[in-house]
């Protein structure tokens, strides 16, 4: 973790270890710290007994190594015994911050995924069903590929068709809502729920929303539902989560709890002390549930924007089968665009169009630059999320026949991506 | 050996320590609430404080308003925080410097665990800023250890059965720490190590100053009792008293528990096991008793083996019965308790005391202790007592004492251990540059005693005046109005003893704005206002400080006269007396400025007026 300069002064000394550094008639004493891969090769970083850290810079400096670092103590912590009266729920680990351990010393935060130690951190969970917990990767969400995608979606069936009576998934908040789409995609006959959770301030933090999140999961696991959501903070406030159809949720905020809205649509549920639901849902049934996990990788989301170089649509329809457009208002793109798009047609590549305002349906009548895309053979993607059509369009690509059932099945409404009805109070 | 430390907290006027939100607080209710709730988090070994999860399991959490003119989403734990304020740390480390410390090398925020609610976050961001300093006093050096940077605690505005309201507007103001070495050894030097380190604070002229802004704590130590730290003390006057006070307190303590130990009294003596005693009390006279009684309330009694005359004491002298009334307010939520040193009193009469130690099996040396509550209460209560009695074998408990009005102090909890700690991972370290710190250095502000001593030599003022002036903290303004051509002595005294005059009559002259000044001086200085007329206008600017100068003279009726009709007022007098004046020549000068300024007084510097009136005479005697 050191390098360079501080490397050579630390002499050997590894993080942990209780050093001295002196520096001329000054001394420092304590646990050397790791440094932040960002940090410069000038300072060495260590604890006082305080518990504050600082940085000491190494020029003229000496250090002297006191003591090895004591070795890390780990409470182990008994298995949890549940009521077999309660219902079993499938907690599935991807990454993020949801479930995770602070290392004090470092402050680097771990995940922490056992059923042994999301019930020693979360023990309401034990009140609502019986926890069954693995981790099946552990990566950042921004990482998560179509690979991720699938092997969620057989993990998910396999628990669906065991014993689980639902499945929690949890996930890093970045990419939450393609992940979603991706499963309410692929997962055909589905008769229990499938919870996406996350959370926006880590689970080391007194203040993570980690904890109420998962809790509000857990119980719409055990509900009526049987359709892929997203379960995150309804509002600022740690009372409520909102139940999101995974094919109508997006991100809208950077960091606030509250970041997950339903577009075009209102969520489907709320979470308090227990789950309501609202309007209609796909209900809980018996079945198999199986997953059609095909999904054609070369398609792209491009984004129309003043100025945009035509070089790059170009490049695309080179390359990819599809290609979702995210055009401005009503479902537009500059006219420098017409001749890539017009080739992509040529050469029979599937052309979506969505808009850049997110909320609202396109309608590419209304304008003669949208009705000259539709002689072109644009599909019109109706009030779906750019992100969803992309994902939708992965998986349309992979399953249809031919172009004409491409086109008929983006048109159609699948997992609930498209809304018929616009409802006047789905847009804040 | 007496032993004294502080720890001093001064809030920094900049914006806030990790956003661009400013510094103020916000008097008005916000609208905008937002309820949340704080989880304990595994400690290193993965494990939580099964006692403090329960406490969030019965429903605790907190309610923040958010007055959004002075807070953010970075308040709100809804943002990361943003890179630290700059000046905020140069702040900082210029009272390092000024107070003999080393900056560190590479500041590095830490996030301390506190969970009361007090920050959204459910940690404070704090970081050392520098090492090993010192400050002189006249009887040697105290040392400080640390000075440190860290962000201020939300405002509690509130409190109800499971929740705690607090404000955000506090919430982020850059707070400095300066925590000095248990070095002092009096009373009076304490008082003198806390005025200097407000001293050094406010020479940067970069401090939050009025009521809570600056916050000292005291550790208190002697021989053979215990480190007892004193929140909440607002007058360093007080803190010899305050001082004294601990120090009797726990020569009171040690000498109780000598003799606890002399009667052979043990821990396992004391059993939180009360009796219930309501029906000896059936028909008394304690008002108290029988309010509880008849509400469906009990009266618990326990025994404390041993402890017969050692509870109670002289009014004005520390009691350990004060002590266990303390623990059962804090830890059960009860008013008050009895014990058998101060019984019979209070309407409870000999009869009902003899009643109870009957029915407990007193013994020659033991003494009682009653509560009067609810049963669940009393019973708490009761268990308080028998606590803080168990505490009292092995002398002075450590723990966190509220300093009181009168310099007395109150339990209020123990002493937390060592918060833990861990890095705040959403900062990056900020290097203090040797560049920097020279910067610093070079510019440093210029103490107070430095001040006094130039403002002596370089305006002719008087020690005191001058010590008066630079301890206003309008030392900055003075200089100004100075360089304005106003006279320093006038500036000095208006600024000190006018204020001062007018804060005693109930005027809250902190409102007073510096333009005010600006305005006041020079229109003094164009004659339109006299010196008598400056503590009336200041007066109406206090209530309106809004106002310009202009506007309060005319509100007051002291609009000013113009030259023009101070002349022709002179020369209607001098008409009006026309043949005394022949008779009188220039000696009618003097009667005639009497009549005059009876219409003019206030309004028109005697001087001027004078100056007009020779003019205007010597044109009429000349004609
Ligand atoms: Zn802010």
């Amino acid at each position: 973790m050191y390098r360079g300069e501080a490397e050579k002064v630390l002499a050997g000394a590894k993080v942990g270890e209780r050093v001295r550094i002196v520096k001329g008639e000054r001394s420092y004493e304590g646990v050397l710290m790791p440094r932040s891969e960002l940090g410069d090769d000038r300072h060495v970083v260590i604890k006082l007994d305080s518990g504050y850290n600082i940085g000491v810079e190494i020029s003229g400096a000496r250090v002297e190594r006191l003591s090895p670092a004591e070795p890390r103590k780990q409470a182990a912590f008994p298995e949890p015994e549940f009521s077999p009266a309660k219902p079993e729920v499938t907690i599935l680990g991807t990454g993020g911050t949801i479930a995770s351990k602070i290392d004090y010393v470092t402050g680097a935060v771990h995940p922490s995924f056992s059923t042994a130690e999301i019930i020693n951190a979360v023990p309401e969970l034990a009140d609502i069903a019986r926890i069954k917990a693995r981790v099946l990767f552990n990566i950042l969400s921004e990482n998560m590929t179509p690979k991720h995608w699938r092997r969620i979606a057989e993990e998910v069936v396999k628990e669906l068709n065991g014993s689980a009576w639902g499945v929690v998934v949890a996930h890093g908040t970045d990419t939450m809502s393609y992940t979603g789409a991706a499963l309410a995609f692929m997962l055909k006959n589905l008769t229990k729920p499938v919870v996406l959770v996350g959370s926006q301030r880590s689970s080391d933090r007194p203040s993570s929303d980690a904890a109420l999140n998962l809790i509000a999961a857990t119980r719409v696991a055990t509900s009526d539902l049987a359709e892929v959501v997203v379960v995150m903070h309804a509002t600022s406030s740690d009372e409520a989560c909102a139940v999101h159809r995974a094919t109508k949720v997006r991100k809208m905020h950077s960091s606030r709890r509250d970041a997950f809205k339903s577009i075009n649509a209102p969520p489907i549920g709320e979470v308090r002390e227990e789950v309501k639901l609202f309007g209609s849902y796909r209900r809980r049934s018996e079945g198999e549930v199986y997953a059609d996990t095909r999904l054609e990788e070369r398609v792209a989301l491009f984004k129309a924007y003043p100025g945009v170089d035509p070089e790059l649509l170009e490049y695309c329809v080179d390359r990819y089968r599809g290609i979702v457009l995210e055009g401005t208002g009503l479902g537009h793109v500059p006219e420098q665009l017409f001749p890539a798009i017009e080739r992509a047609r040529d050469e029979g590549k599937a052309v979506v169009m969505t808009t850049s305002t997110l909320y609202g349906r396109v309608d590419m009548k209304v304008y003669s630059t949208g009705r000259r895309l539709l002689n072109l053979g644009v599909i019109p993607g109706e009030d779906m999320l750019p992100e969803v059509a992309y994902v939708k369009l992965m998986h349309v690509l992979a399953v249809a026949q031919d172009e004409e059932e491409v086109r008929s099945l983006m048109l159609r409404n699948l997992a609930g991506e498209i809304t018929p009805r616009t409802l006047p109070d789905t847009f804040y | 050996m007496l032993r004294v430390g502080f720890e001093v907290h001064q809030q920094l006027a900049t914006r806030k320590l990790f956003c661009n939100c400013e510094s103020e607080l916000v008097e008005a209710e916000p609208e905008l609430k937002i309820v949340r709730r704080l989880r304990p988090t595994q400690s290193e070994l993965g494990e939580i404080d099964r006692a403090a999860l329960q406490e969030y399991m019965k429903g605790r959490h907190f309610v923040y308003q958010v007055p959004e003119e002075v807070s953010c989403l970075v308040e709100m734990d809804e943002e990361p925080p943003h890179e630290v304020n700059r000046e905020a740390v140069e702040i900082a480390l210029q009272v390092a410097l000024l107070l003999n410390a080393q900056p560190v090398d590479e500041i590095h925020f830490m996030r301390k665990i506190v969970i009361d609610g007090s920050n959204t976050s459910g940690f404070q961001r704090t970081a050392i800023i520098a090492l090993d300093g010192y400050i002189e006093t006249s009887r040697g050096k105290v040392r400080i250890p640390t000075i440190c940077l860290e962000e201020e605690a939300a405002r509690k505005v509130g409190e109800g059965e499971n929740k705690t309201i607090y404000r955000l507007d506090r919430l982020g103001i850059p707070l400095i720490e300066i925590s000095t070495s248990p070095d002092i050894t009096s009373p009076e030097e304490a008082r003198e190590v806390a005025l200097k380190i407000g001293e050094v604070l406010r020479a940067t002229g970069r401090v939050r100053r009025g009521i809570g802004t600056i916050r000292q704590d005291i550790n208190v130590s002697i021989e053979g009792g215990a480190r007892v730290e004193i929140k909440g003390v607002q007058e360093l006057n007080m803190i010899p008293k305050i001082i004294e006070g601990e120090v009797a307190r726990q020569k009171r303590l040690i000498a109780i528990a000598g003799e606890l130990k002399r009667r052979g009294v043990g821990e396992a003596q004391l059993k939180p096991s009360p009796v219930e005693v309501s029906d000896v009390f059936s028909s008394t006279q304690s008002k108290v008793v029988r309010r509880t009684l008849s509400r469906g309330g009990v009266v618990l009694a326990v025994k404390l083996p041993g402890f017969r005359g050692l509870i109670g004491g002289a009014r004005d002298e520390p009691r350990l019965g004060s002590e266990l009334a303390q623990y059962a307010r804090v830890k059960a939520g009860v008013g008050g308790i009895f014990h058998s040193d101060e019984l019979p009193a209070y309407g409870i009469s000999a009869e009902e005391v003899g009643a109870v130690a009957e029915r407990l099996g007193l013994g020659e040396s033991d003494a009682f202790v009653l509560v009067a509550e609810a049963r669940e209460r009393a019973e708490k209560a009761i268990e308080a007592v028998v606590e803080r009695a168990r505490l009292a074998l092995r002398g002075v408990p450590e723990e966190t004492r509220m300093a009181q009005g009168d310099g007395s102090t109150r339990y209020m909890r123990p002493l937390p251990g060592a918060a833990r700690m861990y890095p705040e991972t959403d900062l990056p370290p900020f290097v203090v540059t040797q560049e920097l710190v020279e910067r610093l250095r070079a510019n440093l502000p210029e103490l107070y005693e430095e001040k006094i001593s130039r403002f002596v030599e370089q305006y002719k003022l008087s020690e005191e005046l001058a010590a008066q002036v630079v301890r206003s903290g309008r030392a900055e303004l003075f200089e100004e109005l100075v360089a304005t051509g106003a006279k320093p002595r006038l500036v000095a005294t208006t600024l000190t003893a006018t204020l001062r005059e007018l804060r005693r009559e109930g005027c809250e002259v902190e409102r007073l704005r510096e333009q005010s000044f600006r305005e006041l001086f020079s229109t003094l200085a164009k004659g339109k206002l006299t010196r008598e007329a400056v503590p009336e206008v200041l007066r109406a600017l206090c209530s309106s400080p809004e106002l310009s100068v202009a506007q309060a003279m005319e509100r007051l009726g002291l609009k000013g006269f113009s030259e023009e009709e101070v002349r022709s007022l002179a020369r209607r007098v001098i008409e009006e007396r026309s043949e005394f004046v022949r008779e009188r020549g220039k000696g009618a000068a003097k009667p005639l400025m009497g009549v005059l300024m009876k219409e003019l007084r206030g309004r028109v510097e005697g001087k001027v007026v004078m100056k007009i009136l020779q003019e205007e005479l010597r044109r009429f005697l000349g004609s």
